[in-house]
């Protein structure tokens, strides 16, 4: 079966969710199964159209449910095909039970997941909750903070996560509206640089191969279920981040753009620095940068790759701050923020000791501000001038009503 | 940075017209956002609808704007929203409606030594379009009080845009466009 390609220009005005979309066209993907959900349902949508219209050879699937979506992604992967969808928040938290199949039947499964903030109350904005309710279940976990980081992280995304040293599927975050409905200049490859960079689809253990029949989703009890685990985290801890800085490397010989594990910006002096995800961290820098005019030295380090954590890339891009904030756009509900926690533990037993405190913000789409990083940064200052953390360890941003802090 | 608001009932094609503004400045080599608030999501709801326009990577992702043009395109939302709340000094206004200025002035006081021009780009997209989406006849009307672009380069890049709607409707446009750059006051 033929299909069109498609002229694009070098730059085009498009929001995080046409970006994956034409990510998710120029990678040919085989099977999209999908239960579209706001603000993530222009993404397959986007597919629909491609698919419709011929620029894709492949097949969407439309099913009752969100849990039905992954679970027919889970097929088509076992089967032996490119296999992509899209969801957000509730859909989200149903497909959870079948994104824990999917990591553990070791199947390359590409999720992008515009974050949306879990009900109730209902909301349909951006935050980070199902995004953090995701990062146990096996998948590597790319961060985009805006639309042009959508569209190359997927290509990365499709390239990891069908190494066969990997085979394990990956989500690409955007943040919900903030990324996914804000239209920015997205810098293109033709369809030929990004399908040539991701490669044609090569199956392992594929079920459609006949002449080498396999068994999927089996039950292992006491004898063989820790072994599997412990093999897939082992795989995780040691594989997948080589092959991230292999994918980030060849990208940027091929678009001339840079990813990093961990991004920094003004590290290499910083004092203060805030630690984030999502479109937070571009704010920041320019945040940042207007901290140091007026003399603090502001610096800001973005977390790209979520899970595998990488605990060493953390601990080395903070080694010289002497304040650091940690920003967790979902309610930690009876504890420190995730990324509190997480930056605590990569510093614990290295030799710095950094001011570490944690703020919540931003749930259900609550506007961060320039001003608030302002307030945010000359708090962390003074922490530095006291030596000392001068606040609780967890505050809220932008929250109205009485001031809450704990710990 | 420039920065616009749009006031908008949902489905007067506010989220549109950012976007194609900013697909039209992103070929001139600017950097561009373009974004809304959508609150509920209802047909006819009021919403806002945002573009920034920067020779820089626009970087900042906050909602907050205190913008330099406030675009109103349904009449009423001069007197049923504030459409002046995080204005600065001289945050130029452009609204449609059927009033003129004068009387539209003197029927909403915040609006009273602000700069503000008027268009009935309701009435425009009626006679041309033979809907009342008056999105295009906004830009148009913009072209006009920005000097942005020269009119008629703006309608070829607008023609682009379009590219994909019946050759009629686009037509219109064009004609919708080139009314509200003549008639804006």
């Amino acid at each position: 079966m033929a299909f069109d390609k498609m002229e694009l220009q070098k730059i085009e005005v498009w929001d995080g969710n046409r970006a994956a979309a034409q990510a998710l066209r120029q990678a040919q993907v085989d099977v999209v199964a999908a239960y579209p959900i706001t603000p993530s349902t222009p993404i397959v949508e986007g597919y629909a159209k491609f698919l419709a219209d011929g620029y894709i050879e492949g097949e969407y699937v439309m099913v009752e449910s969100e849990h039905a979506a992954m679970s027919g992604c889970v097929g088509a992967a076992a089967a032996g095909g490119r296999v992509a969808t899209a969801t957000s928040s509730q859909g989200f938290a149903l497909m959870v039970e079948v994104l824990y199949q999917a990591s553990g039947m070791r199947l390359p499964i590409v999720l992008n997941v515009a974050n949306r903030a879990l009900a109730a109350p209902l909301n349909v904005n951006g935050d980070h909750s199902d995004m953090y309710l995701g990062r146990d279940s096996g998948w590597i976990q790319l961060d985009a903070y805006c639309p042009q980081d959508v569209y190359d992280l997927n290509f990365i995304a499709f390239k990891v996560s069908e190494d066969h040293d990997v085979r394990l599927p990956c989500m690409v975050h955007q943040d919900g509206f903030m990324t996914s409905h804000t239209a920015q200049g997205v810098h293109t490859l033709t369809d030929d640089e990004a399908y040539g960079f991701i490669g044609e689809y090569k199956p392992m253990n594929d079920m459609l191969d006949f002449e080498h029949p396999v068994t999927h989703g089996v039950q292992t009890e006491e004898d063989w279920h820790f072994e599997h685990k412990a093999r897939q985290h082992n795989d995780l801890m040691t594989k997948v981040i080589p092959k991230i800085q292999a994918a980030f490397d060849d990208f940027e010989k091929l678009s001339g753009r840079k990813y990093n594990m961990v991004e920094s910006y003004d590290m290499s002096d910083a004092d203060v620095c805030v630690v984030c995800m999502g479109t937070s961290v571009e704010t920041a820098r320019e945040v940042a940068t207007e901290m140091r005019a007026k003399g603090i030295k502001a610096g800001v380090v973005g977390i790209r790759v979520i899970r595998p954590i990488p605990f060493f890339e953390i601990a080395e891009a903070l080694k010289g701050a002497k304040a650091i904030a940690a920003l967790d756009r979902s309610s930690p509900n009876g504890a420190a923020g995730m990324l509190f926690n997480e930056i605590a533990g990569c510093l614990f037993n290295t030799d710095t000791k950094a001011l570490l405190s944690g703020y919540v913000y931003g749930l259900g789409g609550r506007d961060l501000t320039k001003a608030h990083l302002v307030s945010l940064f000359t708090e962390l200052q003074k922490n530095v001038d006291a030596g000392k953390v001068t606040t609780p360890l967890q505050q809220f941003i932008g929250v109205r009503g009485p001031k809450l802090s704990f710990l | 940075m420039l920065e616009i608001r749009w006031h908008s009932r949902a489905g007067q094609g506010a989220v549109t017209g950012a976007k194609g503004l900013a697909d039209v400045i992103s070929t001139t080599g600017k950097h561009v956002q373009a974004f809304a608030f959508y609150g509920s999501a209802k047909r006819g709801a009021a919403m806002m609808a945002f573009n920034r326009v920067d020779d820089k990577v626009i970087m900042n992702h906050e909602k907050y704007m205190e913008p330099d043009f406030v675009f109103v395109i349904d009449p009423a939302l001069v007197f049923t929203s504030d459409v002046t709340v995080n204005h600065k000094e001289n945050t130029i206004y452009i609204i449609t409606t059927h009033m003129s200025t004068e009387e539209l002035a003197a029927s909403q006081p915040k609006l009273a030594g602000k700069k503000v021009y008027t268009v009935d780009c309701i009435k425009i997209a009626q006679e041309t379009i033979g809907r009342a989406i008056p999105n295009t006849p906004m830009l148009g009307a913009f072209m006009k009080i920005s000097g942005m672009y020269d009119i008629e380069f703006f309608k070829e890049s607008m023609k682009r845009i379009l590219g994909k709607l019946p050759q009629k409707i686009i037509d219109a446009n064009m004609l919708a466009i080139q009314r509200a750059f003549d008639e804006v006051k």
